[in-house]
């Protein structure tokens, strides 16, 4: 609990909901009704409505970006190192829309919400979704709340993803798109990772096919697992050596003893696992695994991203992270080389970090500066 | 504005596409997208000159020239500049040859080292020219390839590149009757036009 809300938060923030009839019809084919989308908002929308920044969340996420729900919550939201007065995204400039994307867990429809057709939870007959669906739900949001241009869509990781996907499908509603440690595609070793994260949930005895909400139960070691895989992926091996080094958590390398040992990673693995099964559903996690996977921005544009980009008038930060090996500078720059290639205004920044991918979320100094500046040059 | 980066603004085409190598803090691509609707992108590794870029609306790029350009599509650009950085690169000679691959024209501006003060300072008093134009000391400095304007002409020659304007500035001053008679020893910098 804060002792007290600092000066640079956005403060105590009420989650805010709003529910679509639907139909919506989706890429694979299927429609989606009722849809309800879960949000919170940063800031005050000016007169003229050219304020509202997205945030997109990222695997993980959800709405709650920044602030405290209130004055008894241990931390603020995820992202609230960047959002808030005075900020790189300063919500006395800007008004912040962040949401949940459909499929999550966190209050927009998903696998945990009500199948209207069965009365049960949708569980693993919820549609298969991709990232242009997010992208076309972020847009009814949009319209609900009269925004007809964003300032800028922001997201870090799957979130840029989404970012890049409304230049794409919307190329006139954005002025400018903010794409941190993100990628066009996956490559076969982030698919490799997501692999092995859903067949750990998807192998374990609770899983029940996806229906163990209606056994009254969950694959919770499962998606421990699947959440510890991810976490080593997050973080870079310098990060995790200086962190935990090969420090012991129980047991001894005294010879004459058989005690089992135990490494203080893996226990700080264990606990980021178990303490995730809490608060995120299972099949959640499978759905957004497999919209990542599925993403390739030049898929429907002859493999060629600058064709991707060509319609959009957006212009575009593009940060990536040294040690990010999750989604590597490497990524990055084929975005910005595309950008180039597009004659797209573009500006690309390599963030010196030891943390990894996680980087896009924790306070950095350089970081904090280039992506302040850029989005104080935005006008509103 | 610099006087070199005034000079060579004359050369760059209303509405084309520039790339400007070693950018600094953007006032150069700043100025061309405010006069001529240039399409700009700077390449730049210093930190804070990449964030004055961001504040001016430069689009510039975290790359370093001597790692290479083999990210920029042949002819993609209209013009590739080089102000003030041909000095600094490891290999001048593969970035001159990129530049030229890259670009319709280039424009590459470098102080002369042939400059009379240059000479005076190590042929009569033995030491490494310091001045306003290379204001450094000779161990900390970021320019590792000086080359005179003589230097520069032989290796266009020698290279098979076309030299289509040469210009020249001393005290301040672009192309006054001296420095155009005898560039080499009275030049203080030169700002050539390139093309293959």
């Amino acid at each position: 609990m804060p002792a007290e809300i600092p000066a640079d938060s956005v403060g105590i923030v009420t989650p805010q909901q709003i529910d679509f009839p639907g139909p919506v019809q989706l890429a694979s084919g299927r429609a989606l009704a009722p849809v309800r989308i879960v949000y919170e908002t940063y800031g005050t929308l000016n007169a003229a409505r050219s304020n509202a920044v997205l945030i997109c969340h990222a695997l993980s996420g959800h709405h709650h970006a920044a602030g405290y729900h209130s004055l008894a919550d241990d931390k603020p939201g995820w992202w609230d190192y960047y959002i808030g007065p005075g900020k790189p995204i300063d919500t006395n400039r800007f008004f912040v829309v962040s949401l949940n994307n459909i499929g999550g867990c966190h209050g927009s429809t998903g696998p945990t919400s009500t199948n209207p057709d069965t009365g049960r939870p949708w569980g693993p007959d919820f549609p298969r979704l991709r990232v242009r669906d997010w992208v076309k739900t972020q847009a009814m949001l949009m319209d609900a709340l009269g925004i007809d241009v964003w300032a800028a869509v922001v997201g870090g990781s799957l979130g840029g993803m989404q970012a890049m996907r409304w230049c794409v499908d919307y190329p006139e509603r954005l002025r400018h798109c903010v794409v941190i440690a993100s990628a066009m595609k996956l490559t076969a070793q982030n698919l490799a990772f997501n692999e092995i994260a859903r067949q750990a949930i998807t192998s374990d005895p609770d899983f029940h096919d996806g229906r163990y909400l209606e056994h009254d139960t969950a694959p919770r070691k499962g998606l421990a697992i699947a959440r510890m895989v991810g976490h080593v992926t997050y973080l870079s091996g310098d990060a995790m050596g200086q962190k935990f080094g090969r420090d012991l958590r129980r047991g001894t390398f005294e010879p004459g003893t058989e005690a089992t040992i135990e490494f203080q990673v893996g226990s700080y693995l264990r606990y980021q696992g178990e303490t995730f099964s809490d608060r995120f559903d299972a099949n959640t996690y499978l759905l957004m695994t497999q919209a990542l996977d599925y993403f390739d921005l030049a898929r429907d544009f002859n493999d060629n991203p600058a064709q991707a980009f060509a319609k959009t008038g957006s212009r575009f930060l593009v940060i990536s992270f040294t040690t990010d090996w999750r989604f590597s500078p490497e990524r990055s720059r084929e975005i910005a080389n595309a950008l180039l290639r597009a004659g797209k205004a573009v500006t690309y920044a390599e963030i010196d970090s030891e943390y990894g991918h996680d980087a896009f979320l924790i306070p950095i100094e350089r970081y904090r500066q280039v992506f302040g500046t850029y989005m104080h040059s935005i006008e509103v | 504005m610099r006087i070199d980066l005034d000079i060579l603004q004359q050369w760059i085409e209303p509405r084309s596409r520039v790339l400007d190598l070693g950018c600094g803090g953007g006032t150069l691509l700043a100025e061309l997208a405010a006069r001529k609707q240039v399409t700009g992108y700077g390449l730049e590794i210093d930190h804070a000159k990449i964030s004055q870029c961001i504040a001016k609306r430069v689009s510039v790029i975290e790359q370093n020239l001597d790692e290479g350009l083999q990210n920029f599509d042949s002819g993609s650009f209209d013009t590739v500049v080089m102000s003030q950085t041909l000095q600094a690169v490891r290999y001048p000679h593969r970035v001159l040859d990129e530049m030229l691959r890259i670009g319709r024209e280039c424009i590459v501006s470098f102080p002369n080292f042939g400059h009379w003060r240059c000479r005076y300072h190590l042929v009569l008093r033995g030491h490494m020219p310091v001045s306003e134009f290379l204001p450094y000391t000779w161990y900390d400095t970021p320019n590792i390839h000086f080359c005179t304007i003589a230097d520069f002409e032989d290796f266009c020659r020698e290279h098979g590149i076309r030299i289509l304007n040469r210009r020249y500035v001393t005290a301040g001053r672009d192309d006054d009757r001296l420095s155009v008679a005898w560039p080499n020893m009275l030049a203080e910098m030169a700002i050539y036009r390139l093309t293959r």
